[in-house]
């Protein structure tokens, strides 16, 4: 399993290196995303350094979304769901795989982004440990539910519309959890925020759990 | 010796619809098969069915010994399926396709480097992505994909198709040799001059239903045969 999660990753990935999406479209996107906020907010530039964790993490789940949909696009693409359950490869790993390598272009997107925060919001980023690890938690589970989602809207005709329905709703509480421990972070409160990350892992764990068992039969209906 | 494949009154649904409807089918090891038939009756389905990939609904359905019935999933590894499809990522060079579809079935690179020699996918092409290829190429290489597997049981929808004249010299000669060291071939295809060279016997299916096969490709020549599948 873990094999097979490593070669989808590293496919995931290389196609990404190929095609060039996420670095061409989904990272401009998300820091126009940024600019518009400013470009609302600016007026009062205390309001902006105010919502800086809300805005960041409202684009990081934006840009999730079409990071996911590219991501099950090319799978429903050309056989491939016929190709990927002839391959003998575990469901689980293939779902594995594919969540690993949304964490790795998430977290680029993120570092971006907090680039971005930085320069247009004026935010200054004092409790690193805290923000590293609400933002690799809350990447994972943004990652575990979305690749759960995008498996079963891939199938779908209507996926395009369909999965930013059925996944920002469910990825409120990542939304919640990961403001709220930016914002303790950025307060220099970094202590209590810890309970925010753990949160996100439990969250992240579930859906890896659900992901694995729930993805055999999703490869099966696709 | 037991069937290769072994299908009776094999009922596959497509929705509601009844796309094999009772099919009967024996396939012996190391024999060469071809199914034939109008378009619709149910021969993509039959390969499906036979790679795992479409259940059964009722009847009985064997295949290298597993009980597709029961549990599907079991044959997979070791069919190899060539359907109109490609299975390839159009955004990967030729060999990074090669690459992951070797490795995810336990095959290693080189198996998929020595099949796309043996599948004369020229070397130059090797790093082009698969959008750049032309449809036989393509073609090519989608059964080099197939190939590395070393399958047990080859399953080829209309494998001629999109291919120059040397392309469907080639893949006569690998469904022969395959045949030669034990692995066994079915095979759809309208293509009924050529893929008389290289079948055994062949099976018509229509309807979803198979004919017996006293009835098909070895009394009937290949000359009559051409005429039915004719528009």
């Amino acid at each position: 399993m873990i094999r097979d999660a490593m070669l989808v990753a590293a496919k995931d990935l290389r196609l990404e290196r190929r095609s060039k999406i996420g670095l061409a479209q989904v990272m401009p996107f998300a820091v126009l995303v940024l600019l518009l906020f400013a470009f609302a907010l600016d007026p009062d530039r205390n309001i902006l350094r105010q919502a800086t964790p809300g805005l960041f993490w409202v684009t990081v789940l934006f840009s999730a979304v079409l990071t996911l949909q590219r991501s099950f696009g090319v799978e429903a693409e050309d056989g491939i769901p016929d190709a990927l359950r002839l391959s003998g490869m575990a469901p689980a790993g293939i779902y594995l795989g594919k969540v690993a390598a949304l964490v790795v272009q998430l977290l680029a997107l993120e570092v971006v982004l907090a680039i971005g925060v930085a320069v247009l919001y004026d935010t200054r980023f004092i409790g690193i440990p805290l923000l590293i690890g609400v933002s690799i938690t809350a990447t994972l589970g943004i990652a575990a539910a979305g690749a759960v989602y995008g498996a079963l809207a891939a199938r779908l005709r209507s996926r395009d519309t369909l999965l930013p329905l059925l996944l920002l709703p469910l990825l409120a509480p990542v939304l919640i959890s990961a403001t709220r421990g930016f914002e303790v972070s950025l307060e220099r409160e970094t202590v209590s925020g810890w309970p925010w990350a753990a949160l996100l892992g439990i969250f992240a764990l579930v859906y890896l759990t659900l992901g694995s068992v729930l993805f055999r039969p999703l490869l099966e209906d696709a | 010796m037991e069937s290769i494949v072994h299908l009776r009154a094999a009922v596959a649904l497509i929705g509601r619809f009844p796309a094999l409807a009772g099919a009967d089918l024996d396939v012996d090891h190391g024999e060469i098969v071809l199914l034939r038939g109008p378009n619709g009756a149910g021969k993509t389905t039959l390969l499906r069915v036979c790679a795992g990939l479409v259940s059964v609904s009722s009847g009985t359905a064997m295949v290298l010994g597993e009980d597709l019935v029961r549990n599907r999933a079991a044959v997979r590894r070791r069919v190899g399926m060539l359907g109109h499809a490609t299975f390839l990522y159009e955004d990967l060079t030729v060999t990074e396709n090669i690459d992951f579809w070797a490795r995810a079935a336990g095959a290693t690179v080189r198996d998929g480097r020595a099949a796309l020699d043996r599948l004369g996918v020229a070397s130059r092409l090797w790093s082009l992505p698969v959008s750049a290829l032309s449809a036989g190429q393509r073609r090519r290489v989608s059964f080099a994909s197939m190939l590395c597997r070393r399958p047990e049981l080859w399953l080829l929808d209309e494998p001629h198709a999109g291919l120059d004249s040397d392309g469907r010299d080639v893949i006569d000669d690998l469904m022969r040799e395959a045949a030669s060291v034990g692995a066994t071939v079915l095979f759809a295809s309208h293509e009924l001059d050529r893929a008389g060279g290289v079948a055994h016997r062949s099976v018509t299916i229509s309807g979803g239903v198979t004919v017996p096969d006293a009835e098909s490709f070895d009394s009937v020549g290949i000359a009559d045969l051409a005429d039915e599948v004719a528009p």
